[in-house]
């Protein structure tokens, strides 16, 4: 399986010339049998966009001619602007050039923003490893039966992935988070004994 | 599981034999009792005489749950639903707590009172604790503050030690108990008949982790903040002078849901599931990740189990 893995990636990588820089990276299409049994355990849900941002497609034109330039955008600041995630990245590296409504791995596999942490486990395999089998990030719901995954995404901030706090939001009519920039303030401290004699 | 499964054990030789003498000594102290009860604001003869939790046939058990469903209509003006959902056959409870991400934001000790129905103000009750504790020293109750109060979580050099009932496997509060009116469930919890309380205390300090707390007032609670979905060993209101402490949310758990704290955790540090499903996320954690016990050299064997999963 191992050197089959390889192969796709770099006929992947060969296809697209874009991301040289990532060819050690680890295929990001997974074999049949392991993404039939990843489809069976996730329930994806919709990631927690800003509000008015999604379908892409609204501003991006399918059709029109992109630059692939590596560069800085005229807009896009609040992203670019908080932008820190390992060194040279940049939005093409994982937002896909033609079709904005998907996002695009190393391989050039399409990837829905609902199952956006296969592009996250690209990189962080360990993490995706244990995300999968509930020991990273945070379920709601049943133990024993349905539940909400929350995503990478619903957590970390793509773009400054470094966890800082999270804030409420429902999506898809499920309460789950969506990540904030501030720090979290803890919730009052218990009262001493003594403050609560009468 | 319905109310009629319920796990009643049977009653063992001693019982029988003393079943006579103890009929006998109920009418008898029913008889001088029911002047003094009198006195007694609520409680009337059936609380009397009610039975030990386990001791409950269903009929009974059924009489007890409308009780408290009325109870708590007059107390709180609300309508209440009160379970006594029995474990169910091949599920073991087990908790896993992971220190590499807790902030100690506290979010779960608050869930925790309102999922619970503790009393908010004098006496303030929470059942977990959240210490903070210092890097450099590790897992150290002598390096360890309960009372900590900055404007952002975490602190630097600072990581952070929830505590609340472990669930002992070998559980010293239940030992402790004069009236019989600790035990632990088949699924692993650690339960208590509020009716059979007598307020002791002697569990308290029979605890190594502080995790049973003490009604010293009349509890404290909003009747709009009263969460109506109660189970009758787990989150109904209890009067003063009770005993009460961490249940892994027994009306949700037993359910099938994830336990209030766990699904408030911003960070996804608390993980719950069955200890005899392989597939479950706390067994998942128990063969990847370094994983222990709190003050294991008592011999507690708790099924409350932090780790780092970094």
């Amino acid at each position: 399986m191992r050197p089959r893995i390889a192969v796709l990636a770099s006929l992947g990588i060969l296809a697209l010339q874009a991301t040289p820089a990532r060819a050690n990276e680890p295929a990001a299409k997974p074999a049949p049998a392991a993404k039939k049994a990843l489809e069976k355990q996730v329930q994806a849900n919709s990631p927690p966009f800003s509000d008015g941002i999604f379908p892409c497609s609204g501003c991006h034109d399918p059709k029109a001619k992109v630059d692939l330039t590596h560069r800085r955008l005229q807009f896009h600041d609040e992203q670019q602007d908080v932008l820190k995630h390992g060194p040279e990245r940049w939005c093409l590296d994982c937002h896909d050039a033609q079709n904005r409504d998907v996002l695009r791995s190393a391989a050039g596999a399409s990837i829905a923003f609902t199952e956006s942490y296969r592009l996250c486990g690209q990189c962080h395999g360990d993490k995706l490893r244990d995300w999968k089998v509930g020991i990273h990030g945070k379920r709601t719901g049943m133990w024993d039966g349905d539940k909400t995954y929350f995503l990478c995404v619903n957590c970390h901030n793509p773009h400054t992935p470094a966890w800082k706090g999270v804030s409420d939001k429902v999506v898809d009519g499920k309460r789950v988070v969506s990540p904030t920039m501030e720090l979290i303030t803890p919730e009052p401290r218990p009262r001493r004994p003594e403050e609560m004699r009468q | 599981m319905s109310t009629t499964k319920l796990n009643v054990l049977p009653p063992s030789h001693d019982e029988i034999e003393d079943a006579g003498r103890r009929a006998f000594l109920r009418a008898a102290a029913a008889g001088t009792a029911l002047a003094g009860l009198s006195g007694c604001a609520g409680l009337d003869m059936d609380d009397f005489l009610q039975k030990h939790f386990r001791e409950l046939s269903p009929d009974e058990l059924k009489k007890v749950l409308a009780k408290v469903e009325r109870r708590n209509k007059e107390t709180w003006g609300r309508d209440t639903t009160v379970s006594a959902t029995g474990p169910r056959e091949g599920v073991e409870f087990g908790y896993g707590l992971d220190i590499s991400r807790c902030i100690g934001c506290r979010r779960c000790v608050y869930a925790c009172v309102q999922e619970n129905n503790q009393s908010r103000e004098k006496p303030q009750i929470h059942w977990i604790t959240v210490l903070q504790m210092e890097k450099d020293h590790g897992v150290d109750l002598a390096h360890a503050d309960a009372y900590y109060d900055s404007a952002t979580v975490p602190q630097p050099g600072k990581f952070y030690f929830p505590v609340q009932c472990q669930q002992c496997r070998n559980p010293p509060c239940v030992k402790a108990c004069p009236t019989q009116a600790t035990w632990k469930e088949k699924d692993g919890i650690v339960v208590i008949d509020y009716d059979w309380c007598i307020g002791c205390r002697c569990c308290m300090s029979a605890c190594p982790y502080g995790a049973r707390h003490f009604n010293f007032a009349t509890p404290k609670l909003p009747a709009e903040e009263l969460n109506p979905h109660q189970h009758l060993l787990g989150n109904r209101p209890r009067p003063k002078g009770i005993v009460e402490k961490c249940t892994f949310c027994i009306q949700r758990s037993r359910e099938g849901r994830y336990t209030a704290c766990v699904e408030v955790c911003p960070v996804g540090a608390r993980k719950f599931g069955n200890l005899l499903d392989p597939e479950s996320e706390i067994r998942k954690v128990m063969e990847t990740k370094r994983v222990f016990v709190f003050k294991q050299e008592l011999a507690t064997h708790p099924q409350f189990y932090y780790f780092y999963a970094t």
